[in-house]
């Protein structure tokens, strides 16, 4: 019988990540947000941290404003609804962070190569862009069979994933559904592998359908039990997006002072996972629920 | 004939054209904020075989049941043709099976360059705007793409500081030379009108404005000595139908202002 990965957030984030780690986290895009372990790397005071990501919503701009970011390797940082990131443009704009512009394209094929084992991966996007000038891992290529003009994209292996999915075992065996955006690679291609759940299920449960497995658990570490994890995200099966939430950051981070009010509210004051939902309360919480249930038909694995 | 409606704003006015621009059964790349509610409105209208892919792995060939914000609310996801990775809609994008995208920019210049992450040098950051996103990707790899922006004498630069999604480079066949397969922007439409490119030398002609908007006005606002069609039209405004559509797809006016 393997181990049991079980973790509390709080000792998931302090075993697993390092000051100076390279994270990537908010890889299904506007969807399944690990939100709750952005937040409790900003109360463990992580430093130095560089984030991959393709678009990770406000995520990335509250962890830069909480002073755990030193670089981002990304797409996109900003709001998806409001438009700018504000914490993002300071610290660009001030110089406190480095940033290595990515595409999507460039950042999946960046992962691709990771998650496959090879030092890079070609593509055909980006060729002409300045994105060249401002990301040393794109460079360009010459295919050595056709002599076609490509882009080289270097290998990217972050230090650890963080995976918001729906339900997980106690091993690691997790269910995720929905859109994955860049989830299987970005898993594939980390050293090691967080995974925040909704619901920690029976292996049995996971078992039944194994093409739902976002990857075999013995390449997973932690395995966190954090409902509404993903908050103000949404979460196929489980909550919608909370969009007020982040029209409502806007204005909360437009000025260092009114982000650190923020954070206080939001983060610092936030002890654990139960306090946090008392803190959303059940009205907010009750209004984001699914109500028109779509179940798959069953499929049969039987031999 | 339909009546004159003048009871409209300029964000729906841009979506409606938008919407225009897709043909039935055409595949989308559908981006954040004003393209979802012109390919939704397309669906609706004119283009109901039309098929929508997401960058976040979503591929849909109805309309989403509920109005939608961003295309990871869970209506997007509601019974979609294909749920699957961003691997698997970039590779449509790539092989070239994407008829037509629709991008939007900070910064554009008279070679449909498209500015999305630098305004001034990239060492000495004036301002820092979000990034690509899959904008590049699409720029680069779409059969064609249309680009949407506010018009602004400072969004219309002579040169774009910083190209984020390649349009023509610096005219001609610069596309070809870079390598890029296939594609170019084919529309530019903006708060004052539309425009296309010269099919040889790729620079950007004015071929409509919006009602109520002068040439004059159009070249105000531009940052280059505009060239303007011979054969210049007016944009027809967005028909009840259209507005109809539009209110429901974005019921509290979220994106193109209209309170109701």
């Amino acid at each position: 019988m393997p181990e049991t990965k079980l973790y509390r957030l709080s000792d998931a984030i302090a075993r697993f990540v390092a000051d100076g780690s390279e994270i990537a986290l908010g890889v299904s895009q506007e969807t399944l947000i690990p939100f709750a372990a952005g937040h409790e790397i900003m109360r463990q005071q992580k430093r130095n941290l560089t984030l991959i990501g393709p678009i990770s919503d406000i995520l990335f701009d509250q962890m830069i404003g909480g002073g755990c970011v030193r670089r981002i390797r990304a797409a996109w940082v900003g709001n998806v609804i409001t438009g700018s990131g504000y914490n993002f443009r300071r610290a660009v704009e001030s110089g406190a962070i480095v940033m290595e512009d990515h595409s999507n394209l460039t950042l999946l094929t960046a992962l691709q190569a990771g998650a496959l084992g090879v030092p890079f991966m070609p593509t055909r996007t980006a060729l002409g862009s300045d994105l060249f000038k401002t990301n040393a891992s794109i460079m360009p290529a010459t295919c050595p069979f056709s002599g076609e003009k490509l882009a080289a994209v270097k290998a990217i292996h972050p230090d650890v994933a963080i995976v918001h999915v729906q339900r997980a075992d106690r091993f690691g065996n997790a269910h995720i559904w929905g859109n994955l955006g860049i989830a299987r690679e970005a898993a594939m291609a980390s050293r090691r592998i967080i995974l925040t759940a909704e619901e920690i299920v029976a292996p049995e449960k996971i078992s039944s359908d194994p093409n739902r497995v976002l990857i075999a658990g013995f390449r997973v570490n932690a395995v966190v039990h954090a409902p509404w994890g993903a908050y103000p995200s949404p979460v196929p099966g489980y909550y919608n997006r909370d969009h007020q939430a982040f029209i409502d950051y806007r204005s909360a981070s437009k000025t260092p002072q009114q982000f650190e009010a923020w954070k206080s509210r939001w983060v610092d004051a936030i002890r654990s996972h139960a306090d946090y939902l008392t803190f959303l309360g059940d009205e907010r919480l009750v209004t984001l629920g699914i109500t028109h249930h779509v179940w798959s038909e069953p499929v049969d694995y039987g031999y | 004939m339909a009546t004159e409606n003048t009871n409209y704003t300029s964000v729906q006015l841009m979506v409606t054209a938008a919407a225009r621009e897709i043909g039935n059964a055409e595949v989308v790349f559908v981006g954040m904020r004003l393209p979802l509610l012109g390919f939704f409105l397309a669906k609706s209208t004119h283009a109901p075989d039309a098929v929508g892919v997401f960058e976040l792995g979503i591929v849909r060939d109805s309309l989403a049941p509920e109005p939608i914000l961003t295309m990871g609310d869970l209506p997007n996801l509601y019974r979609a043709q294909w749920l699957a990775d961003t691997a698997d809609v970039m590779g449509l994008l790539q092989q070239g099976f994407v008829d037509v995208s629709f991008i939007g920019g900070a910064q554009i210049d008279r070679y449909g360059n498209l500015n999305t992450s630098y305004i001034g040098a990239t060492e000495t950051v004036q301002t820092r705007l979000p990034g690509s996103g899959g904008a590049c990707d699409l720029a680069s790899l779409a059969k064609r793409h249309i680009i949407l922006l506010p018009h602004e004498k400072r969004r219309f630069v002579p040169r774009v500081d910083y190209i984020t999604s390649p349009g023509y480079g610096s005219g001609g066949d610069w596309r070809r030379q870079m390598g890029l397969p296939r594609g170019g922007p084919s529309r530019v439409i903006t708060t004052l009108g539309v425009f296309c490119f010269d099919p040889d030398t790729r620079e950007m002609i004015l071929t409509a404005v919006h009602p109520g908007v002068s040439v004059a006005e159009v070249k105000q606002n531009t940052g280059w000595p505009l060239r303007v069609a011979s054969d210049l039209k007016q944009t027809s405004p967005p028909t009840a139908v259209e507005l109809e559509k539009l209110r429901q797809f974005d019921p509290k006016g979220y994106w193109t202002g209209d309170m109701g």
